[in-house]
Order: structure tokens, then C-alpha cells, then sequence
């Protein structure tokens, strides 16, 4: 390997990338305040190191992120690569002893407790997921035309995500789905993507428009088509025409038996779903449409200056459940207004957009495909979360990278990133091998 | 060697930058553009809580207190959020498990939270206010009732209740919701808006457990309530009390006025009830019995009932016929019976000895010239009689005075028209020449018969008779009380009036029950009236006076089947008035008069009109009876026993 060059003898730390560390550092702060304020008594104000609060514990979890940075920084840049299916079994069998003595929190087996922590697995499996696919992936000879290697990538994410599965924590599942991003990069084509985006279209379609409706209207698309085909005297392939064939058959079912395949959801899950589609479905007294109206209420009421640090109404008085935790971005939105929305939100896109300059950069592939797994599971995070607060997503229990409350979250996230930036310093020094 | 690929970073960056911008946007819209949430987000953590105002309070014209608020406090529970220890609750309120558990259920089948102990007492509301904070779900709330210190003058005052549907669609101004209290008769509903005062709001805010957790915004939008304007009553209740006491046991009705204010200073509408029965948690209880009593005791006979008013309206057709100048003072009509029947007096009277005697046959004459003063046709016949028409309507008859309270009766004068109708254009003065004595086709209320007594005793004029003198703070009535009305007798007619309303209290018709209330510093001036009842005794009325001479109270006073107006009207009348003078006046009585007054007092507290009553004693009598006459009986027969025995067995 060459190991020198002009570069290299700087000390890494003059390579790191000082925009996405200062936006980290921001959110974190700002997630710190907000959990403040959400749990702000004016009777009983507490100081926000105090431990018995959730804003003092968060304090402490980013203490100890810190530590992890520096742990990660004094690290040598090339264990992570070396140890990536180490790091990937290691949280497959966190996630198997959550099955045996796992703590239930919420309706979800999530949790166990490792002394006086409780870890939830969940999220250090994205990051082993990360490094195991990037591992994967980047070594030599991997092709994604290649049969046996999309069996192994399928292992890959399929074994924790029975785990999560059996959990039930959709949300991360839904996740994992984002991460197919990365794939993309590698060379995954896009319609892949594309089909599932078009399902899940048509799925939401088929709980606002009657399927038979649709069945309809895909049938007649598909003879418009055909006609047209025809009409041109295309010739096309026995094989294509059988394509054709069955995805029509294929379409036509699908949409036909969503309502069938709704009805087997969990209740509350089809009245998340339900929720967003038409309000007088769900009962009006259950937690989706409450959880969903008093997020929007929360945010909405915030103006476009916001409240006023510590002045939300909504969320000071407990009416956002979940507010310092899934629901954190309401206090943002009710207490900094639309101006602090669109910082927040900028600064995410920011940080996604030179996390995925930060994986192009990257000469190892390792390095790269690692740098987009991380920006599709802040993307997806990201995304999922803020969709579910302003209630253009169903609820799921997704938080929001360095601003949600918990441990587990922070900790998977701070490793995520700054294995990634810890690799981008080294950037110059890391080739691919052979 | 990587770089194939390298460009789908364009596709991450936009699929980025797409989702910001939808979040962006959809945030904009929830926050910048759409009031909705702002507003539900007050809804949702500020409660928006009505203060509500102490009513104002009503005196007498002396000051003394007559309607005033007392709190009450009801022990209320929200079930579902009564998570309480049983034990220690049941132990301190100091009742069993069992009555906890049946009461809770019972409020739970009907609604989310209800009255647990109705009606606390202060005492018992100052003993648990502390320990309320032990047992959540449980909450006091005050409402006030009104109290009324005497029990007289229910009808005036009137009483308050909830607000009516009916009521609430009229309230165009939107200040009452359903459950607000109002006031539904009397003072208290005809001067509603000042005694409700202003409601206020507190802003305050609850978490979701619908918890009072802090004042918003420090109360700085906080209104406050604005307590009711007190009003002081022209009534002197002292005097009200002694009247209803005097009416006890009969129907009808008495009005007291002050001549130079038109302030009334008694109203009282006999049979009547207790005000303090139409307050509180037996109001529904009481009102229902009240109501359907059929003596009609929520009837105002003073001001809603018409009727003839007999010879006391001679008054107004002397005065008429003075004005006129088909009457003067050497004018002597005899007392010819053919035309009317009449009772012994000197045979001609002038227009002052008429009104001392109150001869039929003067009237009779007198009424027929007025109504012919233009001649003797038909067409002169219906101009006279509309002309004398509107002159009796500015003595306020035929018409709505203006009292300030609600449904006042307007009597009835009829109009040309209506005997045109009746009688088919084919009329004389024979048809309608009752009206010449008060009676026949026209009503009266009591209210507009001491209207006129103020009118004769002020000589000329009079203020439209009302309840309240004071309102609030400006010291003053309501404006249309202070204007003077005129009638358009001149005054020198009514020196006649006065002088044989003075002749007829000390030797006329005015009996000698009456006269016993006499007094030294000044004279009784009064006209008696009988009104004919085709179904039993007459009714009786009368009106007076007194002093004669700036005279100080006007009455008149209505007692039904009490015969002859001259003995009970009057005598309740004068007692009234020698009550009032004596302690406004000071009229200095002799000693030999306190006691006859006073015996004459008790004869009326005991006389008995009501026919219902009447009946009700009069078989309590018949059993009495029917026991002695049983125990007489008896002891006959007893006594026959023992004569035999002593004859058979001679000892």
C-alpha cells in the first residue's frame, strides 16, 4: 500500500470534515434543548444536567457520545473495514438475546440492559448492517450482475430484519428498504426502486380510490398499451409479452387485494394509516388520530417566528405524547416557527447532501458504499420522522438522528457518522485493496 | 475505477433536496398559512373560563336590603378521574361504602361528571376545601341564589331561573348560554341588564389531564366580571308587609304611589307566595306547586287585571264634565232614580256633593251631555263619545302605562267602532250609559285607579308609576319615569274633586271602620266603588289620598266579594295610609286611636274573602261541629243511663 503522500502527514484530524461535524454538534445542542423545553415544568424548573430529567440524561448520552468520538478518532482507520462482520454479528446477537431476556417498552420487545444502560440493538444493527454490506460490497470482485452475490447481500439484511421483524419495529424495517439506495449506487438498477415506489403508489391508492376502480383503469392502460404495441407492429419477445401479461394479472390482484391484505394489519396500525387519508374513518378518541392532531397542532400553532423558547403551549403542557422523543421536532416547530423549521430542515439536507459528497470522495470502496448506507439511514430517518409529525406519513416509531431522546439512538448514530468521517480523514490513505 | 456510478449522486442529492423542499412546504402551509392550528391550539391548552358576576342587590326606598346573593357550593365529580382513596373519603364525608359506590354510579349512567352532595353549606365548604386536594376528580362549584330578606312583594320582584330556549334564540347580542340564569318576572327581569353585570373571562391553562396547571399570560387577557348595578325599589317594604298582612285571606290587590314621583311605594297582589321558595335546589319543586295553585298566585292582580271600576271612576267624568263645561260648580243635577237606581242622599248635588255621596243619576246626566255636546244626532253622538274617549286615555286608561314591569295590563276603553259593530251602527246613549258610573263595556286596572288618585292629588298631572327609583350608581330611574304627563284638565277643576273626595272619607260613603284612621295633620281625601259581580258578593274598590293638602300617598285598593267598597277597601286603604304617614310624616295619633287602629287591624288580618278559604274553614267548622254535636250526644245518653239506673236502683 502507499502509504505516503503529501497529505498523509498532516494529522488526521485536519482532514476531518468540519461542515458535517458542526452540524452535528448543532443538532445534538439543539435536540438537548428541545427535550429541555418539552419537559420544561415553569412550576418546577429543572436544570438541564439534572440526571432525573430527560434532558440531563440526554446530556449525559452526548457526554458520552463524545467519548465514542474519541474512541472512534484514536481508532486505526483500518479496523473498521477489517472488523466490519465482527461488528455485524456482534449486533445479530444482541438482537437474538432482546428475543430471550428482552425488556418490553411500548408494545415492542426492543430493549435489554446492559448493567445500568438498557440498549436497543435495533439501532447498532443499522450501523453493523452498514459495515457488513460495505464490506461486502466494496471487495473485489463483487458485481451486483452476479446471481450468488444478491443472495448474500439478501442474507445480509434479511437476518437481522426477522429479528426487527419479530420486534415489531416497523419503522427500521422500513428503513432497511431505504437502504437500498447504497445498492443503487453500486449498480442496482433503477427500476427496481422504481417498482417498489410504484406498489406502495398504488397501494395507498387503492385504500382511497375502490380497487375495482383501478383494476379497471390498469387494465385499460395495459390494452391501451398493448394496442399501441400492436398498432406499431412492435415485435416483441414471447418473453416480453408474457411480462406484460403477468404484471398486468400481477397489478390487477395486487390492487384488488389491499383492502384484504389492510384489514389483516394490526388496528392501530391501519388507523395510522387510515389517519392520513380520511380523518372520519378513525376513531376520533383513539392514539393515531390524537398522536397525529396534536403534532400538527403543536407545529402548526408555531407561526412563523415559533413561541418563543420554553413558551410552547402544546408541548409544555403535555399534550404532544412522545415529545421528547419521536415527536421532538414539534417543540422546534411550535417554539422557533417556521424560520426555525426551515434551519432545522436545511441543515439536514445540508449534512445528507455532503455525506453522499463525502462517500463520492472516497478512493476505497468500502469507504463509499459505508458513506451511502449512512446517508440512506439519516435519509430515511429523517424523512420518515418529519413526514410523521406534519402527518404526511403514518406514525412509526422512527426518531430523529441526534435530537431525539435515548441513548441507543445517539450512540448508534454519533458511530454511524464518525466511523464515516473517521474514514473520510483518512481518505487519502485508504485504497482499495488489489 | 469507481467513477461509473459516480454520477447517480445526482439522483440522492435531488431526491434530497425534493423531500426538504415537500417538508418545507407542507410545514409553511400548517404554519404560516393555516389559522386552524393556532386555534386549536388555544383550544386545546388554554381553557377560556367565564367569571361570572354577582347580581346586583335590590333595596326598599329606605335603604334596607330586599334581594341580596348568597354562594352555594356543590360537591362535584368527575367519575373517571376519581381515583381516590375510598376509605378515607367515605370515613371524613361520613358515609358508607356502599352510598359512595351507588352514587358514583348513578352520575356515571347519566353524563362525565355530576353533582355528589348538592348545596353545601359555607361552614361545611370551608371544612373540605383543604382536603379536596386528596381526592382528585372531585371539585367545588359555586353558583349563588338569590335571598330574599322578607317574604312579601314576590310579585314585584319576580324571580330568576334558567334561560329558556326561547330566550336564548331572542338574545341577538349572544351573551347568555344555555344554563345562565335570568331574570323571569318583575324587577328582576325588566331590569335584567343592569342587575346581571358583565361577565368575565379567565385564561387559563390546563394540561391534558384537563388540569389547571397556570394562568395565561399572567391574566393579562383576563376580564373581569363586572358585579350588577344595585337598584333601590321606590317600595317601602315595611309598609309592603303590613299590606300583604292586611290582604291575607282575600283576593285582590293593593297599589300605593307617591304622587309627586309616580315612585310606587306598595304593590301587592293577594294571594301571593314566599319568594324565597323560587330560589334554589327546590325551585323546580316549589314553582310546579306554585303554578298550578288555582289561586293564580303568579298572577299580578295589581297591574295584569281589568275590570269595571265602579264609582271611583265618577272622579274622571266630573273632571271631564268640568272641563268641558257641561259641569260647574253651581251646576245641581237631581237624583233621579228613574234614570238609575241610587242610594239616600240630598237629593240635588253639585259636582263636589256628588262625588261625597256618589250619586248614580248625576252621572247618568252628566256622561249624556258630555257625550252630546255637539248634538243630539247619531254622527254628534259618536264624535262626543270619541272625544270623551281620548280624554279618559290621558288620565292613562285604555292603555299600557309604562310600568316597569313586564304584562301590565291595558284595560280596555272601547271605541266608537266597537259599539258601532256590537250594536250594528244602530246606537244610543241608553246602550252605553254604564260607562257613566264605571261600569258596563270597560276595565280598569288597579295600577292605572291609583294612576288617577296621584292625578287628583297632584292636581293635574302624574309620572308613569314604576318600582325602581335608583338604578346603580347614577342615583336616578329610567328617563321615560321622569317625565311629566299631563292631563288636559286645568287645575282648577280639581278643587271640586278634592273637596268631596274629602267629604266623602268624613260623611259620605266611607264607613266608619274606616274613619277610625283619622288624622290631625292633614285630611284623607277618597271615592268609594262597588263593582257588581253577577256570580256572588261584589268586589270592592277604592281610592284616596293623603294629606289633602301636598298630599304624600295615593292607593288604591281592590278586594274581591267584599261588598261595599266603603267598608273593607277602605279600611285596608286607610290602615295603609296612616302606617305610611305615620312614619313618614309623623302624624302624632292619640292614644284612645292606637288602640282602635289596632283593633281594627287585627278585625282585618282575621276577615276572610277568599272563597276557597272560606269554604276550607267553613268545613273545618261543619267537623268541629259535627264532633260537638257528637260528644253532646254521647254524654246525653250517658246521662239517660245513669237516670235509669238510679231508678231502678234507688240508693
Amino acid at each position: 500500500m502507499i502509504i505516503n503522500s503529501t497529505r498523509s502527514s498532516r494529522s488526521p484530524l485536519q482532514n476531518l470534515d468540519v461542515l458535517s461535524i458542526f452540524i452535528y454538534l448543532f443538532l445534538v445542542v439543539v435536540g438537548i434543548m428541545s427535550i429541555y423545553s418539552a419537559s420544561y415544568n415553569i412550576d418546577n424548573p429543572k436544570t438541564f444536567y439534572d440526571f432525573n430529567t430527560f434532558a440531563g440524561k440526554q446530556f449525559i448520552f452526548a457526554c458520552t457520545a463524545l467519548l465514542l468520538i474519541l474512541l472512534i478518532f484514536l481508532i486505526d482507520y483500518r479496523f473498521f473495514e477489517a472488523s466490519a462482520y465482527i461488528f455485524y454479528i456482534f449486533t445479530i446477537i444482541l438482537l437474538f438475546a432482546v428475543i430471550l431476556f428482552g425488556k418490553e417498552v411500548k408494545g415492542q420487545q426492543n430493549w435489554i440492559q446492559v448493567g445500568p444502560v438498557s440498549l436497543q440493538p435495533t439501532e447498532f444493527a443499522k450501523v453493523g448492517l452498514s459495515l457488513a454490506l460495505a464490506r461486502f460490497l466494496g471487495s473485489p470482485g463483487s458485481k451486483l450482475s452476479d446471481r450468488k452475490i444478491w443472495l448474500i447481500i439478501g442474507a445480509l439484511f434479511l437476518l437481522p430484519a426477522l429479528f426487527i421483524l419479530k420486534q415489531g419495529d416497523y419503522g427500521s424495517l422500513m428503513v432497511f428498504v431505504v437502504l437500498q439506495l447504497a445498492l443503487y449506487r453500486e449498480g442496482m438498477p433503477i427500476w427496481i426502486i422504481l417498482v417498489q415506489v410504484g406498489l406502495a403508489v398504488l397501494f395507498i391508492l387503492s385504500l382511497v380510490i375502490k380497487p375495482v376502480y383501478l383494476a379497471f383503469v390498469i387494465f385499460i392502460l395495459y390494452s391501451i398499451f398493448t394496442g399501441f404495441l400492436l398498432f406499431t407492429r412492435k415485435k416483441l419477445s414471447t418473453r416480453s409479452w408474457l411480462m406484460l401479461i403477468v404484471s398486468s394479472v400481477f397489478l390487477i390482484a395486487f390492487v384488488i387485494s389491499v383492502p384484504k391484505i389492510f384489514t389483516k394489519l394490526k388496528q392501530y396500525h391501519q388507523d395510522r394509516i387510515m389517519v392520513l387519508i380520511d380523518e372520519n374513518a378513525v376513531d376520533k378518541k383513539g392514539g393515531a388520530y390524537y398522536n397525529l392532531t396534536q403534532s400538527k397542532i403543536a407545529i402548526g400553532s408555531g407561526g412563523f417566528w415559533g413561541k418563543g423558547y420554553l413558551e410552547g403551549t402544546q408541548t409544555k403542557y403535555d399534550f404532544v405524547p412522545e415529545q421528547h422523543s419521536d415527536f421532538i421536532f414539534c417543540t422546534v416547530g411550535e417554539e422557533f416557527g417556521w424560520i426555525g423549521s426551515f434551519v432545522v430542515v436545511s441543515l439536514y439536507i445540508l449534512l445528507l447532501i455532503r455525506i453522499v459528497a463525502i462517500a463520492e470522495r472516497q478512493k476505497n470502496r468500502f469507504a463509499r458504499i459505508y458513506g451511502y448506507c449512512v446517508a440512506s439511514i439519516l435519509f430515511a430517518h429523517f424523512a420518515f420522522n418529519l413526514s410523521m409529525t406534519v402527518g404526511l406519513f403514518p406514525t412509526i416509531g422512527v426518531p430523529l438522528p441526534y435530537m431525539s431522546y435515548g441513548g441507543s439512538s445517539l450512540w448508534a448514530f454519533t458511530i454511524l457518522l464518525f466511523i464515516l468521517l473517521k474514514l473520510d480523514s483518512h481518505r487519502n490513505q485508504l485504497f482499495s485493496r488489489g | 475505477m469507481n467513477d461509473f456510478g459516480s454520477e447517480k449522486r445526482y439522483v440522492l442529492y435531488g431526491l434530497f433536496i425534493v423531500v426538504g423542499f415537500i417538508l418545507l412546504i407542507r410545514l409553511f402551509v400548517m404554519q404560516v398559512l393555516e389559522d386552524k392550528y393556532q386555534e386549536f391550539a388555544e383550544a386545546n391548552a388554554i381553557e377560556k373560563m367565564t367569571v361570572y358576576p354577582d347580581r346586583g342587590l335590590i333595596f326598599d326606598r329606605n335603604g334596607k336590603l330586599i334581594v341580596y346573593n348568597e354562594p352555594i357550593y356543590d360537591l362535584m365529580v368527575v367519575p373517571r378521574e376519581a381515583r381516590i382513596d375510598t376509605n378515607a373519603f367515605c370515613k371524613f364525608f361520613g358515609i358508607s361504602r356502599q352510598e359512595f359506590i351507588d352514587k358514583i354510579k348513578s352520575i356515571r349512567a347519566v353524563a362525565p361528571e355530576g353533582v355528589f352532595f348538592p348545596q353545601l353549606s359555607k361552614v361545611d365548604f370551608a371544612k373540605i376545601q383543604d382536603k379536596l386536594v386528596d381526592f382528585p376528580g372531585f371539585y367545588v362549584s359555586k353558583r349563588t341564589v338569590r335571598v330574599y330578606t322578607s317574604e312579601s312583594m314576590a310579585n314585584a320582584l319576580g324571580y330568576i331561573g334558567e334561560i329558556s330556549p326561547e330566550q336564548l334564540k331572542k338574545d341577538t347580542s349572544g351573551y347568555y348560554r344555555p344554563g345562565d340564569y335570568i331574570g323571569k318576572s318583575g324587577i328582576e327581569a325588566s331590569y335584567e341588564t343592569y342587575l346581571r353585570g358583565k361577565k368575565g373571562v379567565k385564561y387559563q391553562l390546563k394540561n391534558r389531564f384537563n388540569q389547571v396547571v397556570a394562568s395565561y399570560q399572567e391574566g393579562q387577557l383576563d376580564k373581569p366580571a363586572i358585579a350588577g348595578e344595585n337598584l333601590i325599589s321606590s317600595v317601602d317594604i315595611e309598609l309592603q308587609k303590613y299590606g300583604e298582612a292586611l290582604m291575607v285571606n282575600k283576593t285582590g290587590a293593593i297599589v300605593a304611589i307617591e304622587p309627586a314621583t309616580g315612585e310606587i311605594l306598595a304593590l301587592i297582589s293577594s294571594p301571593s307566595y314566599n319568594p324565597n321558595l323560587l330560589t334554589g335546589a327546590d325551585f323546580k319543586k316549589n314553582f310546579a306547586a306554585i303554578s298550578r295553585n288555582p289561586d293564580l298566585l303568579l298572577f299580578n292582580r295589581a297591574t295584569q287585571s281589568a275590570y269595571p271600576p265602579g264609582s271611583t271612576f265618577k272622579t274622571v267624568q266630573a273632571l271631564i264634565g268640568l272641563q268641558s263645561g257641561v259641569l260647574n260648580d253651581t251646576l245641581y243635577l237631581p237624583c233621579n232614580q228613574s234614570l238609575v237606581k241610587c242610594h239616600p242622599h240630598p237629593y240635588m248635588t253639585n259636582p263636589q256633593t256628588s262625588i261625597q255621596y256618589s250619586c248614580n243619576p248625576f252621572y247618568y246626566q252628566t256622561f249624556r251631555r258630555i257625550v252630546h255636546q255637539r248634538g243630539e244626532s247619531f254622527e254628534a253622538l259618536q264624535k262626543g263619545y270619541q272625544e270623551w274617549r281620548e280624554q279618559v286615555l290621558k288620565f292613562g286608561f285604555g292603555r299600557r302605562l309604562g310600568v316597569d314591569i313586564a304584562d301590565e295590563g291595558a284595560g280596555s276603553i272601547p271605541k266608537v267602532e266597537r259599539f258601532n259593530t256590537i250594536y250594528k251602527n244602530n246606537w244610543n246613549y241608553s246602550n252605553i250609559y254604564s260607562l257613566s258610573i264605571g261600569q258596563g263595556e270597560m276595565g280598569v286596572t288597579l295600577l292605572q285607579m291609583a294612576n288617577l288618585a296621584c292625578i287628583i292629588a297632584n292636581r293635574g298631572y302624574y309620572y308613569t308609576p314604576h318600582l325602581v327609583k335608583s338604578i346603580g350608581k347614577t342615583g336616578k330611574p329610567l328617563p321615560e319615569y321622569q317625565v311629566r304627563h299631563e292631563t288636559v284638565i286645568d287645575k282648577k277643576h280639581f278643587e271640586p274633586i278634592v273637596r268631596g273626595m274629602e267629604g266623602a272619607f268624613k260623611a259620605g260613603t266611607v264607613g266608619p271602620m274606616a274613619q277610625v284612621v283619622n288624622l290631625y295633620a292633614g285630611e284623607i281625601c277618597a271615592k268609594t266603588g262597588t263593582v257588581q259581580n253577577p256570580h256572588g258578593e261584589d268586589h270592592s274598590t277604592f281610592i284616596a289620598f293623603a294629606p289633602k293638602d301636598n298630599p304624600k300617598i295615593a292607593i288604591a285598593v281592590y278586594v274581591e266579594n267584599a261588598g261595599f267598597g266603603g267598608i273593607w277597601a277602605a279600611t285596608i286603604a286607610s290602615l295603609m295610609m296612616q302606617k305610611y304617614l305615620k312614619d313618614t310624616v309623623r302624624v302624632k295619633l292619640q292614644p284612645w286611636q292606637v288602640g282602635r287602629i289596632e283593633s281594627t287591624e287585627k278585625m282585618v288580618f282575621q276577615k276572610v274573602f277568599n272563597k276557597r278559604e272560606l269554604l276550607r274553614q267553613d268545613s273545618i267548622w261543619r267537623a268541629e261541629k259535627r264532633k260537638q254535636d257528637s260528644i253532646k250526644a254521647l254524654r246525653k245518653k250517658e246521662e239517660e243511663l245513669l237516670e235509669d239506673d238510679n231508678q231502678l236502683n234507688p240508693q
